[in-house]
This record gives structure tokens, sequence and C-alpha cells, in this order.
């Protein structure tokens, strides 16, 4: 299968950020979408972050790293100016009873009806074990699911697909995909395929993605 | 009330083999990282650690001996495993989870924060929606397929949900910045997630505090976790350690 070359790892996450708006209390996993916050500095926008943390800094470095201080990532960061504290189970509240606005997670497969697979990678030949992390929890509690990832796996193998053969994460709750070539909507139709890679066509990413796109009557270059 | 141990021999005396001991901590932050190396010194065997958010890979010397020791036979988490495929393959946690050596067993980590809640909190069973439509809904998440226990549901409002139950640990073993002689504690940062929870959960919470006071000298406005949650405190240097090498 053809590979086509895409937007690098930190251009998908900064069309995603431009898809937050402001006022958002947004979640971010493990992957590319760590990579949004990067795009996120001097927006009105406060991060939640699962360990227990509001209003999330930038990542630390050098003499500033506090050990007491990590993002769900395990990465150092910073206070921000107005971060609060607290315990797991009200961090959890706040993600299952609906009150973060966006989350924003990679995902191993997403499928037309909305349905993606995160969590158990069966290659890894663990008997059914895997980490789930908070993701499910995120999936549930999202009033807006993104999932960012690259558009197929390092073979080539579409990650867009008919049916997951991966163990689901969460079902018809994703409603938007950012790849390296293409951002496409979960609509009630099916795949609303509404911005492309430059100089790819539809029918370009159509050959790597299984279910059948509809093209956006407006379809454009990624918007950047 | 004085719950201070006077050394860790002291803290941990009430664990035996085959304890349930719940570890606070999430990663590398908050995790109760000189009971775990106590624990391993004690020699107690056919353990089940309970944990919340992989605080064994951010101790990971205390998980590599832990291991060589064979002093586990069950962890409990919902994010065990190293995230990298490549190098969790090598590890000697991952080897023993493939060959059954181990079991793991796991959960959405909202849920398990809720389990270990209810525990404390004496509520016998609740309904969650968190992982309907996934294998989560079917069976328990296990290694161990003879483990596997069939899953009740029911639908609330049109939303499939899971009947969970509460997870009460025998111990807790968690970290504080903070804690007075009546076990009252406070944490630091990000260090407080499982932590809190882990001491409601328990039926003996074995706190270690980097700063030991006395009963009137934490702020009562400031206090994370109240003293009843509490049965023992010992008092540890701060030690630093690398938190970005996960």
């Amino acid at each position: 299968m053809k590979k086509y070359e895409g937007l690098p790892r930190e251009i998908i996450a900064l069309r995603v950020s431009k898809e937050i708006e402001d006022n958002s209390y947004v979640n971010l996993g493990i992957g590319i979408p760590t990579l949004v916050s990067n795009w996120l500095e001097g927006r009105d926008v406060i991060l939640q972050s699962e360990i227990g943390m509001l209003k999330t800094g930038s990542l630390a470095e050098g003499d500033a790293i506090d050990q007491d201080l990590i993002n769900a990532s395990c990465q150092p960061v910073l206070e921000a100016n107005g971060t609060v504290y607290f315990d797991i189970c009200e961090s959890f509240a706040m993600i299952r009873g609906g009150h973060v606005d966006v989350t924003v997670m990679g995902a191993f497969q997403v499928n037309e009806s909305g349905d993606f697979a995160s969590w158990l990678n069966p290659s890894r030949g663990l008997n059914g074990v895997g980490n789930i992390g908070g993701s499910m929890d995120l999936a549930v509690g999202a009033k807006k699911l993104f999932v960012a990832m690259e558009h197929t796996t390092n073979d080539g193998a579409p990650k867009i697909v008919r049916q997951l053969t991966y163990p689901a994460t969460a079902r018809k709750k994703v409603n938007m995909i950012f790849t390296d070539l293409a951002v496409i909507e979960v609509t009630n139709k099916g795949l609303l395929l509404k911005e492309i890679y430059p100089g790819l066509t539809a029918e370009d990413v159509q050959s790597v993605t299984e279910p059948r796109l509809i093209v956006a009557p407006d379809l454009r270059e990624i918007e950047l | 009330m004085n719950k201070v141990a006077k050394d860790m021999e002291e803290a941990l005396a009430g664990i035996g083999d085959g304890a349930v001991i719940a570890i606070g901590g999430f990663f590398a932050a908050g995790v109760p990282r000189l009971l775990l190396q106590a624990l391993v010194r004690k020699g107690v065997k056919d353990l089940t650690l309970a944990c919340g958010s992989g605080p064994l890979l951010g101790a990971k010397d205390e998980l590599n001996t832990l291991l060589e020791n064979n002093q586990i036979r069950k962890l409990i988490d919902s994010y065990g495993l190293f995230r990298s495929a490549t190098k969790g393959g090598q590890h000697l946690l991952e080897q023993k989870v493939r060959a059954g050596e181990i079991e793991l067993e796991v959960y959405p980590m909202g849920t398990l924060c809720e389990k270990y809640r209810m525990a404390g909190a004496g509520i016998p069973a609740f309904f969650i929606p968190v992982g309907a439509g996934a294998m989560v809904e079917e069976t328990t998440i296990t290694n161990i397929e003879g483990n596997r226990q069939k899953r009740e549901t029911r639908i609330f409002d049109g939303q499939t949900c899971i009947l969970e139950y509460p997870l009460k640990p025998d111990f807790a073993l968690v970290h504080a910045h903070m804690g007075d002689e009546e076990g009252n504690l406070r944490y630091r940062k990000t260090a407080r997630n499982f932590n809190h929870v882990m001491a409601m959960a328990a039926r003996e919470t074995i706190a270690e505090v980097e700063n030991l006071v006395s009963a009137g000298d934490l702020d009562p406005e400031t206090v994370h976790t109240p003293g009843i949650f509490v049965q023992k405190v010992v008092k540890v240097p701060r030690i630093t350690f690398d938190i970005t090498n996960l």
C-alpha cells in the first residue's frame, strides 16, 4: 500500500489547536495530543490534567523541575497563574461528569461510527490486558472528542477502518479525526472529508482510508 | 492520640504474606517509595498491590526488586504497563504478566478511583457508564482467563452502565508532604492524586510524611486527609529522584 508523506506530528497538533475554542476546558492525552499544548500558549484555554490539576502550565526544564509536579503523561510541568490541585476522585468527577469541553486522544483505529480503539495493542501479546488509563472515562464524559493520529500505520495500513480489529475504548464518541493527511468529521451520514494535505487529492486520501469518505463541497487544504 | 511509628519496621508490623496493599502515587508523583523499600526488606510475599495509575512504573528500582524477589502475586492498576511496547517487552514485569506468573487486573482510572472511594465511604456497589461498549462491559479485564468475571449491566437514561464493587485493601501505603502525630495529612501539588482516596479505603493506612509536626501545627483549613483515615505515620526524608525517565 502506498504511504503518503503528510504533516509532522507537531503540525497535526497545531491544526487541532485551531479547532479548540477560547474559554474551553481541555484534556490532552498521551502522544500527539500532548503536543497540542505547545500551540495553546496565550490562548484562553484551561488544561485539565487527570492527575489532579487544572490550568496546567507549560513543560518544566532544568532547575524549574519539581518532582511533585507532573502532568498525566509524567512530564514535569510548571504552575500557571491560577493553577489548582485536587485529588483523583474530584479529577474524574470533572471528566466523567461532563465538565470538560474538549478531549483530544490518540488512537490505533477509528471507524465511521466514531468508535475508537486506543488501549490494547494485541500484538504486545499480553493476553487481553493493556493500559486503559483514563481513556474510557474521558471518552464517556467529553462534550467533544477529537482523535489526533497518523493516518496509517508505519506499514501504510489504514487506521480509519470499517470495523475495529483492536478492542474498542468507546463507541460512537469521536467527533473529529485529525491526521497527517486529513481533517475528517464524523457525521450521522458517515465520514466527511473536510481538509486535506496540500498536493493530495480526495482519491489519494480515500486510497488509505477503508470506509467511504464523503467529500465536503468546500474541501480545502488543511488550514494552519 | 499518637500514631507515630518509631521506624519502618514498626510502621509495617501488621503486614503479612498475602496482604492486599494499596500503593499511592501516579507514575512518579506521590509514590511512598520508602515504605515500598521497607516492604522489600520485610520480604513478605504473595502480595496483591492495588495501584491507581502506574506508581510502580514511577518507582522502578522498588518494582524491580519486588519482582526479582517474587513478592508480587497480583497487580491492580489502570496503567500498569510501560508505555513503550519495546521497553516494556524486555522488562521482567511484562514477562511475568505474559507468563501468567503475575496477575494484572485493569480498570478504567476513574472507575478504580470510585472503587476505592466506595470502599472508604461504605457503599457496597455502584453503576458506572465507563467501559460500556468495550471489553470492560463483558468481563473483568485480567490476563488470567479463569479469573475473568462476567459483568452485570443495567440501562439508565438510555446508557448502559456496569455494576461495580468497592475495592477495600487491607493496607494502604501513602506519601504526604506534611503530617501530624494524629495522622492528619497534607499533600503537595500533583503528588496528592490517589493518596487521599486510598487512605480512605484501607483497613489500615500507613503514611510516610516528609514533615512530621505536632497536633495543631497544620492549619485545619488545609488538611487534605483527616486523621481518622490514617492509622500510622512515619517520618521519612525527602528523597530526590528522576521523574523524567518513565
